[in-house]
């Protein structure tokens, strides 16, 4: 159980960061997961090639809530391009059935990678990857929103 | 003192461990049953020897897989007293409610004739649900509210989660359709069914009963409930999935415009149109699931062997256990009546602050199986003001060591997040 849930993971689900509403958002997207019933927003506003702002709200369980969490703190005011890798990253990570990845992916996703165990449970997988759908979704619509060129990287599902 | 049956031998998969070496403490079977070792003997049996389509074919095994069954349906009629010509086999409980509300479309699109203009429903009409409703005791009639312009019209929940029979005059005489649960798979509440169907047919209003928890867990006789219509499904009752059954009372079913057309169902088919069969074969369209009518079978007998008064006792003593162990749980709060009467060992409940993924997590951790979130039933944790809860149910295979393990476990649960 402690392998699920990494101190981090626990902390981040109750002490959350980033839960909140931008007044006019570039991008925004509202995800569900139909197992469960949980649900997420995501609204990101842009600066140029940079996610300037990102604010979340939704309900779930503490690995949906502490990814959401966590994410806000990694992605928020960052690059776009290294926001989009972040989630790319950390989707391999989930997929790879509770095994870390490269070293210099591991080191990249920080403490992201406490998350590694969920992957072991594919009853999870979505609850990791909830928040993250939405950012991908948000950052497409904001981009075309605010013509910022560039292509989000290849994705995968 | 009840008399305890003591039956998980008959049950292969409950032998089995998981989580690394755990042995399952399964507390879902509110989703789905565990099979007899009778049960999956039974369809092999027939698979190795009789198999073949039914009702077509002249020779010797297709006689003996029509045989098969048609007196699987001859079983499941007297299993919940019902007459032979009264059951209709369909994939689960969901296609028999659909069943049913897709009958009364057609006949609103004037499909049927004369015979089926007693099933039309128009703009004025009305359709009454529960709160308490299985999505798909809900989803179908909000649909034909939808496509034929009437209206939906719901009877509340009481906070303890039973039906709300003092607001029974949500009935009235616009009423066409009310569609309620026998019991309900998150409260666990069983509907005192007598007090809807006086209502019901005091003002001309077809009755259609979603029986699928109670048909496996009580004695039901559909009959002496006098409702016009019911749904189960043979994987709650112990048999095998895909298999279900809808309950039509013989006049009703003799009017009621076909769902799913195609083979099967035919007398006469020209470039132009089409006869249909007389029922119950006006409602089998397409191969059948001969192997999983056969397996539902073997489940009712195994049933019937126990006897239902016996299974009820011994589960009601085990849903009594389960509310007392989860009362000295410290914060948590259960969905529903608090004690065992007029309930069934369904048990869904809310650890404050707690998401369910994450109790049910914990517990999967230990081997214990319960089911996480909003069962299919949405409106009626809204109504308790929740998301999704975490639920435990007992079955007729249910020992009072997985109650204890349940338990601790939960302990274990409120522990690790404290
Ligand atoms: C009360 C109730 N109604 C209907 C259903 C639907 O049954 P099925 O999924 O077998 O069609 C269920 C089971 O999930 C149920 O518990």
């Amino acid at each position: 159980m402690e392998q699920l849930y990494q101190q981090v993971i626990l902390d981040h689900s109750k002490a959350r960061s980033g839960e909140g509403e931008l007044d006019s958002p570039h991008g925004a997207s509202f995800q569900v997961n139909p197992t469960c019933g949980d649900e997420c927003t995501v609204q990101v506003s842009l600066e140029g090639q940079r996610l300037a702002q990102l604010a979340w709200s939704g309900k779930g369980c503490s690995i949906s809530q502490a990814s959401l969490s966590l994410m806000y703190e990694m992605v928020d005011g960052e690059p776009l391009e290294q926001a989009e890798q972040l989630g790319e990253t950390f989707r391999e990570l989930i997929h790879n059935r509770g095994h870390e990845l490269t070293p210099e992916k591991m080191e990249l996703l920080e403490d992201l990678s406490a998350f590694t165990g969920v992957g072991r449970y594919s009853a999870r997988v979505k609850c990791a990857l909830l928040g993250w759908m939405a950012l991908r979704e948000a950052l497409a619509q904001a981009r075309h929103h605010t013509g910022a060129s560039g292509q989000p990287p290849q994705t995968q599902a | 003192m009840t008399d305890l049956l003591d039956l998980a031998g008959d049950f292969p998969l409950l032998s089995r461990t998981v989580r690394e070496g755990k042995p399952l403490v399964y507390l879902d079977t509110g989703a789905t049953s565990q099979k007899p070792g009778q049960v999956l003997d039974a369809e092999r049996a027939f698979n190795e020897r009789h198999n073949a389509a039914v009702h077509r074919g002249a020779h010797q095994i297709a006689e003996e897989a029509t045989e098969a069954f048609e007196s699987a349906r001859s079983a499941v009629a007297a299993f919940v007293g019902a007459d032979f010509g009264e059951i209709v086999w369909t994939k689960n409980a969901t296609e028999a409610l659909n069943l049913v509300s897709h009958g009364f479309l057609n006949a609103s699109l004037g499909r049927g004739g004369a015979d089926a203009a007693r099933f039309k429903l128009a703009p004025g009409d009305e359709i009454v649900v529960t709160e308490l409703e299985h999505h798909a005791n809900l989803v179908p009639w909000q649909e034909l509210a939808a496509k034929t312009g009437a209206k939906l019209r719901w009877i509340p929940v009481t906070p303890e989660g039973r039906l709300d029979l003092e607001q029974l005059s949500v009935i009235t005489d616009r009423t066409r359709v009310v569609a309620f649960t026998h019991a309900s798979n998150v409260t666990g509440a069983v509907t005192e069914v007598a007090p809807v169907v006086e209502r019901a047919k005091s003002v001309g209003a077809y009755t259609v009963l979603d029986a699928c928890q109670s048909a496996a867990h009580m004695p039901v006789d559909l009959h002496d409930l006098g409702v016009d219509f019911a749904a189960f499904s043979g994987h709650k009752m112990l048999g095998p999935t895909g298999v279900g059954a809808l309950y039509g009372r013989e006049e009703l079913l003799q009017a009621l415009p076909p769902f799913l057309t195609g083979g099967s169902m035919v007398e006469v088919v020209t470039m132009e149109e089409t006869t249909f069969m007389p029922p119950p074969q006006r409602f089998e369209a397409g191969t059948q699931m001969v192997a999983q009518t056969v397996g539902m079978h073997a489940a009712v007998d195994y049933l019937s062997a126990v006897g239902m008064e016996r299974l009820a006792a011994h589960e009601d003593h085990m849903g009594q256990l389960l509310l007392e162990g989860l009362a000295e749980v410290p914060g948590v709060r259960l969905l529903g009546p608090t004690s065992s009467a007029q309930r069934l060992a369904v048990i869904a409940f809310d650890v404050p602050g707690v998401h369910p993924h994450d109790v049910g997590q914990v517990l999967d951790d230990q081997g214990i199986a319960v089911r996480v979130g909003h069962h299919c039933a949405q409106p009626v944790h809204r109504r308790f003001g929740v998301h999704a809860s975490t639920r435990a149910s007992a079955g007729v295979y249910t020992t009072t060591a997985d109650v204890e393990a349940f338990v601790k476990g939960l302990h274990q649960v409120v522990k690790f997040f404290a």
